[in-house]
């Protein structure tokens, strides 16, 4: 077990160090050109510039440039006053990033921590009944909405729920756009959450339902089932107690991955519509302007979120399951 | 299933067969009998047909936009009156102010736009209007032929180069299947939204001039590619699985002891036996790219204004929801009709090719 941690915990910090030498490729290399004046913002002075260029490195070797990016990325994190060319900050406005995504996260979280519970109810729920009634007309009408609710484009649903819902002129149900922090209205925060809960789940509940669905009928073939059957075990206590806590198994790690990767920004279309200033809203904020240190930071904070998460979820199920530990 | 009472051999099957039938027992290909599976799966032949009559659709877009709407995808038309039911009507009319140097529209005040016209208007504003005046059915099928390009460009690539990874790890296996999956899990660690929209942006501000290959910022090119290498694993990963679980069959080591060297085993050997699972994912990856673009587009990083995209008419119709809702609903419609019909489709060719197939695109 312990041996197990330690490769998993080397291979955690492999994969975050490639995670961070991509994106510097990403905004350093690919785009070209001279990274100082695009960093100096809209109107430089060429003091400017040349600050930029000595601060980040942008005149020494590539790996310099590297390790000086990172820091500056971390530097933000820390608590304290930062000087104007130590940390990673926005080109538009010069607003240190780091402080903006940390602003982000109770919005991103409220956001996904909801859908997550909404998706996976519903899409057990799903699974099991359509399952339980393969081949059968209420099957095939929940399969077909399973799949009209993959094939939406989420931040189009957002738009269709806003526009029924929230936008009619006449008294709609849901109020529009806005996040009211937790701890200021619990009863609004939840209110206000309520479209963009269903509108993140939609495509998860779908796409959880199919998968059980399928997982659940090849269960139910097995011999341990039949058996069951055979010694007269209740039909309902056969499907919850047998079938079902065996289909579960591949779920739980698609759901540890879809769940960090919405809470890493993967969000980012649901926010946008709702106007939710979470992590990933703060993003697209800035694709209009090619405000590069924005993205750049949301997309190490999402990777590193995942990367994280992830080897989190295998530590939990190397734990709960035996067989994957040699792994 | 009920076992025969003696053991069978395909000879004498073929034998009881002819004495009971008078038939005579054919040899078919598994394509055949995955056409005849397919051939009886009606609701997925329908999708298959859809899928083309909207593809067919929009290739007409050119045709569509000069003898029917009589204007093109960025031609504005404010301050004209179309004749709808003999009655003159102007395109965009209320008190929002529009300012010509800048083209765009002081909505503070509200914007009345022409609302789909349907057939009363000799072919014009068919869809209605949208915020700039322009005819909403023509950008659609601009835009529809601009995000196919893209959907199925991007499957073709992403498709090509993970299965040729996956040949290659799943073949050689040891540092070279390391490397290779190490490049998979790479890309797995980005949200492939949030990575996507970074490459998106980062390429579009000088475009792309590295290795002798020069992309410019405006280019079709830069979604396609950036789609085709964040997908890359979610094709890749599944195919190597097979790849090298089928490396370990007898035929294999029957022709590496024929003398076959690596790329005749790759690609005569290997690539057969995994083509059914190639196309039922080729099909499944369009869908996915076709959404990812929209998603893309609709952020500003995909297809950049003023070129229409599913995505991007979506992004234009946002602010007129209310006033106008057709203009980010039609789209909206159309991606949900070719996303669909291409899930359906696929969900019936695995189905018909490989009926106890198990591996799946994971969203």
């Amino acid at each position: 077990m312990l041996a197990f941690i330690i490769r998993r915990f080397i291979g955690m910090i492999a994969v975050l160090f490639a995670v961070s030498v991509m994106v510097f490729i990403v905004f350093v290399l690919i785009p070209g050109g001279d990274p100082a004046e695009r960093m100096a913002g809209k109107n430089p002075t060429p003091e400017n510039i040349v600050n930029i260029r000595e601060k980040w490195g942008f005149d020494k070797p590539i790996y310099v440039q590297y390790v000086r990016m990172m820091q500056k990325a971390a530097n933000g994190f820390l608590p304290g006053k930062h000087g104007e060319y130590d940390i990673l900050s926005s080109f538009q406005n010069r607003q240190n990033v780091a402080a903006e995504i940390k602003k982000g996260i109770p919005a991103t979280f409220s956001l996904c921590i909801g859908a997550a519970i909404i998706w996976l109810f519903f899409g057990t729920v799903v699974g099991v009944f359509s399952a339980v009634t393969a081949g059968k007309v209420s099957d095939r009408l929940i399969t077909t909405l399973a799949l009209i609710g993959i094939s939406m484009p989420v931040f189009w649903l957002g738009i269709v729920l806003r526009y029924f819902l929230a936008e009619k002129p006449n008294n709609p149900p849901f109020p529009d756009g806005e996040y009211v922090p937790l701890t200021v209205d619990p009863v609004q925060w939840a209110y206000h959450l309520i479209l963009p809960w269903f509108c993140l789940s939609i495509l998860f509940i779908g796409f959880y339902g199919r998968v059980l669905r399928s997982n659940m009928l090849d269960v139910m073939n097995e011999d341990y089932v039949r058996t069951a059957r055979a010694k007269g075990i209740a039909p309902r206590r056969v499907i919850l107690k047998h079938v079902l806590r065996n289909s579960l198994i591949p779920i739980v790690s698609l759901f540890g991955l879809d769940f960090a990767a919405v809470l890493g920004g993967g969000a980012i279309l649901t926010e946008t519509v709702f106007s939710l200033k979470g992590v990933g809203w703060y993003a697209a904020q800035s694709v209009g302007d090619l405000d590069l240190p924005p993205i750049m930071g949301v997309t190490l904070y999402g990777a590193f979120f995942i990367v994280v998460f992830s080897a989190l979820v295998d530590f939990l199920y190397a734990f709960l399951d035996p067989r994957i530990r040699p792994t | 299933m009920a076992e025969p009472a003696t053991e069978l051999s395909l000879d004498s099957a073929a034998l009881l067969a002819a004495e009971e039938h008078e038939v005579a027992i054919v040899g078919r290909s598994p394509w055949y009998l995955a056409w005849r599976r397919l051939r009886r799966n009606y609701i997925a032949l329908v999708a298959l047909a859809v899928f083309f009559l909207i593809v067919l659709a929009c290739m007409l877009a050119p045709v569509y936009a000069h003898y029917v709407a009589h204007t093109g995808p960025n031609e504005t038309h404010v301050d004209e009156t179309v004749i709808v039911s003999g009655h003159p009507k102007p395109v965009i009319s209320g008190g929002a102010t529009y300012d010509p140097k800048t083209n765009t529209f002081d909505t503070s005040q509200s914007l009345i736009i022409l609302g789909p016209t349907l057939w009363h208007a000799n072919g014009r504003f068919v869809l209605g209007a949208d915020n700039l005046g322009r005819d909403v059915a023509v950008r659609l099928l601009y835009g529809g032929l601009n995000s196919l390009k893209i959907g199925i460009g991007s499957a073709l690539i992403c498709t090509s180069i993970a299965v040729l990874l996956a040949l290659l790890a799943g073949f050689f296996g040891g540092w070279v299947d390391w490397i290779v999956t190490r490049f998979f899990d790479l890309i797995w660690a980005f949200p492939v939204l949030l990575l996507a929209i970074a490459l998106g942006s980062a390429l579009s501000i000088n475009g792309f001039h590295h290795f002798g290959i020069a992309i410019e910022p405006g280019s079709l090119w830069i979604p396609t590619l950036v789609i085709s290498y964040v997908l890359i694993p979610y094709v890749g990963r599944p195919l190597r699985g097979q790849i090298l679980s089928l490396r370990e069959k007898e035929f294999i080591e029957a022709a590496v002891g024929q003398g076959a060297g690596p790329i005749r085993i790759m690609f005569s050997d290997l690539l057969p036996n995994v083509i059914s699972t190639i196309l039922v994912f080729f099909t499944l990856i369009i869908a996915t790219n076709i959404l990812t673009e929209a998603g893309l587009s609709f952020l500003g990083a995909g297809v950049r204004l003023p070129d229409p995209s599913w995505g991007n008419l979506i992004a234009t119709g946002q602010d007129q929801i209310v006033t106008a809702p057709w203009i980010a609903l039609i789209p909206g419609i159309a991606i949900v009709l070719t996303v669909l019909s291409l899930n359906i489709f696929g969900d019936g060719l695995r189905d018909a090719l490989d009926p106890r197939a198990k591996v799946r695109i994971e969203h």
